[in-house]
Formats: structure tokens, sequence, C-alpha cells
């Protein structure tokens, strides 16, 4: 499969209509949780008898419980304002992945089995059986949606794919047929406590790595601490940022920022992912257990603060629902979430992302900021799907906009914005969101960068930016894989903290 | 009244009547009922409820995020739903005796807005048969609800350029179906065509995709308040799933 990946050539004109690939990508398909996987979560191991009452039981469960399924089952009148909008219909043509047609997938099902038109007439009104087959192209296109809500931006109902296909894959995992990736990484996260499965003396020993680093690099004692009783603060990022490149570098970022502002700090071993691919999997129980954890670290150690790092998916679960699922945020009125609430500081937003703080103390002028350090740098910035339409910083719409860009502005001399309808809510995926980051579905992820392939290269061949810098640990990983296909160095994306990091002046202040 | 097809007539608009409103509520209550566990409010999104109100008003009379899509079809849907609106309200002069001042001043807008609800729906048409990716995703239905859509259209318009008909008799007909005073629906081939499929839409719209008309109102992505770090949002279901402390 490696050898076959290509990069689709650029657009000249990526206003025009595509023409239709039907089947381009039917075959791809990522692998499947093998039973060991699937029963650490509770799912059936793999699609035995019954696969078919238990899919379609659920499905009328979901349609009970979530009014966004209901509602954007029904409300569709396939008027295909999304159906030229998604990354991976522009990258691979494929007409089943244009939104609508990937939500028809499941309406088909609905309507068969849950309307009367569909019951009495089902070639009228498109309903089908949810056979075998329905279901292997369930399995192909719902694991070929980021759940990226680009769509949603544009439907007249705000029909959100995601929705759709989380539902899907909550249906697909209790059927018995799960996704390997997805799904042995929830189990990771339950056994070990993050996404990479590093146990907790291996974040110790690389924590003191950085730290000596860091010494090398400034002179200072910048600390990276772990399980520190009494910190004002618990950091929870993504586990990539413990090693992975560039993550590390902005890691780094969120520690000088600490120590230039003389914040007590703490990573927790328990609680050491800020990812949660419940998320992607559309489980309300796996998405509660696994933000549990970081409740759980936030009791234990007792902190002020809960702050979260650069990572887009964990912002939205963290900024949307930590307070649904474990009373991080406020406003709680039940002894679940005061017991919570009490300890934490109301005067700060919680949770609270790396950003906004960081931006806080720029404001406050708390940060010694040296912009020409930058200066190799001319910077764009990819706005992350699931900052971008799926949570805010700071107090006004946009602020997830606003903010990152202002913190760039800040620290770096060069910077240049990537055409509109490309950028803020109208963002594109970075081709590997929404539990696609994984080494099969790779022609997948190289083709669904294609729209932003084609903004970076205009703005890198009209203004040489030279780097692109994004806060997710996704997009990091996704570009840092996918770059080189469209003629780019992998070095090229980075953290805003990186960014931080390289300008920010540490020691006493001059 | 004696005649049969008046008598037909009577009985199809009483059932059409009760399945649309009967129906529409019906499914407007499941949706009122299912409750929305998460916080997914499409962002940027309104912080305050007087946001949201302003967010779903600009969605429901201009068409925002279709606006966003793509000017063609917005201008085509535009036009039909605004059509359709003003025909609408002309139409009330049949249900109304006297007849409201606002309709009365309303008449001639009205006559022009036919035209334009045949234009949008002719528009939306062409594209669902030239533009290959729509007519990709096009059922049957889809079709069919056009070809629907534009016959009403075709037929009340042709009833007032065309062969006139007996509208003060339809309107007797109407007024005596309110007040259960049952008069006879004037013959007129082209008027039985006309009010035949206008049944059929009523009919209809509980169990088709013209529930987006109730849905946009519900769609969480537009109707939510962003605001989860200030609120607490839980679901009566999730409720029970918190741990014990």
């Amino acid at each position: 499969m490696a050898a076959e990946v290509k990069a689709p050539p650029l657009r000249a004109d990526p206003g025009a209509p595509q023409a239709l690939v039907p089947g381009a990508m039917a075959e791809l398909k990522p692998y499947v949780a093998n039973d060991k996987m699937q029963q650490a979560l509770g799912f059936p191991g793999e699609l035995t008898d019954g696969w078919h009452e238990r899919a379609i039981g659920r499905m009328g469960e979901l349609l009970d419980k979530y009014r966004s399924l209901k509602v954007y089952m029904d409300a569709c009148v396939h008027c295909g304002a999304c159906a030229d909008k998604c990354h991976y219909f522009i990258g691979t043509q494929d007409p089943l992945n244009m939104p609508v047609a990937r939500q028809d997938l499941m309406r088909s099902v609905y309507r068969r089995y849950f309307t009367l038109p569909g019951r009495l007439f089902p070639k009228l009104v498109g309903a089908r059986d949810l056979t075998k087959e329905v279901l292997d192209q369930w399995y192909s296109y719902y694991n070929q949606c980021s759940e990226c809500r680009r769509c949603s931006v544009f439907c007249p109902y705000g029909i959100d794919t995601a929705e759709v296909t989380m539902a899907a894959k909550e249906i697909m995992d209790v059927a018995g047929l799960g996704q390997k990736y997805t799904n042995e990484i929830l189990g990771k996260v339950h056994r070990i406590g993050n996404n990479l499965g590093l146990p907790g003396p291996a974040l110790a020993d690389t924590l003191e790595g950085l730290e000596e680093d860091v010494k090398e690099e400034t002179g200072q004692d910048v600390r990276f601490p772990l399980d520190e009783k009494g910190a004002e603060v618990l950091l929870v990022t993504p586990s990539a940022d413990f090693f992975a490149e560039p993550h590390v570098d902005s890691l780094i970022g969120y520690a000088k920022v600490f120590h230039a502002a003389g914040i007590r700090w703490t990573l927790s071993s328990h609680a050491s992912e800020a990812g949660n691919f419940g998320l992607f999997i559309g489980n309300y129980d796996q998405l509660q257990k696994v933000a549990l954890r970081i409740r759980e670290a936030a009791l234990d150690l007792g902190v002020k603060r809960i702050v979260v790092g650069e990572c887009g998916h964990a912002w939205r679960v963290a900024y949307s629902y930590w307070n649904t699922l474990t009373g991080i945020g406020a406003g709680g009125e039940d002894p679940f979430a005061r017991m919570l609430q009490q300890q934490l500081d109301s005067r700060y937003r919680q949770p609270t992302h790396i950003c906004e703080l960081t931006w806080d103390l720029i404001e406050r002028g708390a940060l010694t900021l040296d912009k020409d350090a930058n200066d190799h740098r001319v910077v764009t910035f990819h706005d992350s799907c699931n900052v971008a339409r799926a949570s805010r910083m700071g107090d006004h719409p946009g602020g997830q906009f606003e903010i990152p860009r202002a913190i760039i502005r800040a620290v770096a001399n060069k910077y240049v914005e990537m055409p509109r309808g490309t950028t803020r809510e109208q963002t594109f995926c970075c081709g590997g969101g929404g539990g696609l980051l994984t080494d099969e579905l790779l022609d997948l992820r190289v083709k669904g960068a294609l729209p932003r392939m084609e903004a970076l290269s205009q703005v890198a061949s009209g203004h040489g930016v030279n780097f692109m810098a994004t806060i997710c640990a996704i997009c990091k990983a996704q570009f840092t894989k996918v770059l080189p296909y469209y003629g780019f160095k992998m070095g090229m994306v980075g953290g805003v903290h990186q960014l931080v990091s390289t300008a920010i002046r540490l020691g006493p202040k001059q | 009244m004696g005649a049969p097809m008046s008598i037909a007539f009577a009985l199809l608009f009483y059932a059409a009547f009760l399945v649309l409103v009967l129906g529409t509520g019906y499914r407007i209550a499941t949706y009122i009922r299912t409750p929305a566990p998460l916080k997914i409010p499409t962002t940027p999104a309104p912080t305050t409820r007087g946001g949201v109100a302003l967010r779903l008003g600009r969605e429901v009379l201009f068409f925002e995020s279709l606006f966003k899509a793509n000017l063609w079809l917005w201008a085509a849907g535009w036009l039909f739903h605004v059509g359709l609106a003003l025909v609408l309200l002309r139409h009330l002069r049949y249900f109304t005796e006297p007849v409201w001042g606002w309709v009365a001043w309303l008449q001639p807008f009205g006559v022009y807005a036919g035209f334009a609800m045949a234009a949008g729906l002719a528009g939306l048409w062409m594209r669902r048969i030239f533009v290959a990716r729509v007519r990709y995703i096009s059922t049957p239905s889809d079709h069919l609800m056009l070809v629907l859509l534009l016959a009403i259209a075709l037929t009340g318009l042709g009833m007032k350029y065309v062969a006139h008909t007996d509208i003060v008799g339809v309107k007797r007909f109407f007024l005596g179906l309110m007040y259960f005073d049952w008069q006879p629906l004037p013959a007129d081939p082209v008027l039985y065509a006309h009010l035949v499929l206008v049944a059929l839409l009523m009919l209809i719209f509980p169990i088709s995709k013209l529930l987006h008309a109730p849905g946009v109102f519900f769609s969480p992505s537009r109707n939510q308040v962003d605001d989860p770090r200030e609120h607490r949002h839980v679901a009566p279901w999730a409720a029970g799933l918190d741990p014990k402390v």
C-alpha cells in the first residue's frame, strides 16, 4: 500500500466543480479491532450472530438519546450545500465522501427501519436494509470522516456529519465491528493512563531528560514536575508532547511560560493524556471514563486550576464536555460537580487552554519576549477543526481564532494568513483527525490534506512562508507525515508554543 | 352541498389538515422529548440566548449558512421560499372574512411571488438534474417533491392568468369547512388538481424531508448557547452516570 500512495495534483481552480469517481475509496478500510481490544471496552469481540439486531437496536437507542441524530436524520433535503465542502471528497472525488452521501449511508437505514415511507416505499425515498454489504460500506466510509464539522458550517440546518459518523461508529462497535487504531488506544488509556502507553516511570525519565536539555539551552532550572501535590496548575496535554517531534518543543514552551510566570504546575501520571478517543467513537461511557481520570488526578493532587495543552479534539472535550462529564467547570449545583468546583479557583476559566493562559500573561506584560528570535521563520497558522468549530477561547465568540494569532504576532515578526475560505471556521482538516491517524489509511490522509496543502502552497510561494503553526497533536503528526508528499519539508509544521519557546527570555527581567 | 366531488374534497381537506397538524405536532414533540446530552453548537456560537435567537432568525429568514455555501443554490432556494411564504400569506384571503388589511395590502406582491416561487423551484430542479454531485445524491422522492411544488405553483398561476376559477365560490367552500357550514366547491378541473396537490403536500409533510422546517429550530449545532464552562449541562439519562460521591 505505502508504495502506491501519491499526492493528487494541486487544483488550478479550487472553485471549479470536480468530476465524480464512484467507488474510488470503497476498498480502503482501517484494520478491524480484535476481540481482546473490543472486549476491553465492553463491546462484542466480533460480528457474531445477532449483529443486525444489536445494530438496529442501538440505532433506536441513539435516536432516543441524541436529539442531534434524530433531527439530522429527518431534516436533510439533499440540497447539496455540503457536497463539495469535505476535504476527503475534494482529495478523493469519491461521491460517498460527500457529507450528505456519507450521512445517507445511515439515513437510508434509518428510513427503512424507523419511518413509514421507508417501510412502505423503500426505493422511492432511498431506504435500504442493513445488510452485511451496507455495513461494509459503513466501515469504509465512516472511517473516512475525520469528524471535522466543516460541512456543518454550510448546512442550512446545521446538520453535523460528525454526529452521524460518531453514531455509526458506536453502532458498529456494538455490532462487533470496531476500528483497531481507536479502540486499541482507548484500552491503553484505561490500562496505562495515556494513548501512547507510556508508563509512569518512563514518563518521569523523559521529563528529567527535558529538564537537562532546557538547562543546557537556557542555563535556567526550568522544571517539568510530575505528580506534585499542592501545585496550583494541573497541565493535561496530549501524550505525544512527551517525546514526538515537533510536539515536545511546545511542551518545552509551556514549561518555560510557567517558569517565567512563577506558576507552580504539575503533570499527572494518572492523567497523562489530554486526548480522548471516546469522542471519535461516539461512545458516551468511554468519553466519560477517559475524562474522569482527569477529575481524579485533580482531586488527588489538590490543584486549583486545570490547563490543557495543544490538542484539538482534547480541547473540544475539555471545553465543551468536561463540565458535563466530570464537573470540571463552573455552575454545577449537584454534589458531584460541587465537590470539585469548590476546590478549583473560580477566578480562572476552568478548564483553561494553554493559549488563554499564555495570552493573559503576555497582555499583563509578565513575559519577556524577543520577537527577533523567530526571524528565520515566516509563520502561518492552521486552525485545527475541533478548536475552530467546536470550542472557544477567551470571553468572546471567535476567541479561538484571535488568541493563538495574537500570541504568534507577539512572538514573531513575520506572519501571513492563508487564503480566505481555508481558515477560521472554514478551516480545512489536516486530513488525519477523528481517529484516522493510522498508517493503513495513509492514502486517504495524503489525499485529504489536499485543500490545506493548496492553501499552504499559495502562501509558501507567494510570501515565503516556511512555518505552519498549529495547536493540535494530531495535526502536527499528520502534517509531519504528509508534507513531504507535497514537496514540503516535514519540519515546516510546529506548535504555537514552539514559537513562544524560541522567543521567551528567562532569568531576571532586563 | 350535495355534489360527491365537494364532499370528497371536504373530507380530503379535513383529513389533510389533521395529518398536518397532529403529525407534525407529534414529530415536534419527539424532538422536544429527545435530549441533547452534549454541548455541540457549531462555533463561533452566541454566548447568550438572545444571540441564539438572532442566529436562528438569520438562518430562517436569510438562509445564512446556505449563503456561505453556494450563491446559486442560495438564490434559488431563497427565491422559492420567500415566494412560497408570500403566496401562503396571500391565500389568507380565502380563509378570512372580512379580509385583514395587511393581507389585502399584500395581494399584488403575492401574485409576483407566485412567479418567483416557480422560478426558484425550476432553478433547484435544474441543479438537481445538471450538477453531477447533486444528481448523485437525489432520490426519486427529491425530484417528485419539486414536481409536486412546481405543479402546485403552475396550477395556481394557471387559475390566475389562464383559466379563471370562481374564487368567490372557492372562498365560500373553505369558510364553510372552517365553520362547519358546508358549501359546494366550484367544478373546475384546474382547481381540483391544485387542491389535490396541496392536500398531498399537507399529508406527506410529517413523514418527509419537509420536516426540515421545524427541524432547523431543534438543531443543536444551531440552537445551543456556547456556555459549557459556565453552566453544567447534563441530560436526564446522563445524570445517573456520574460516579457517586
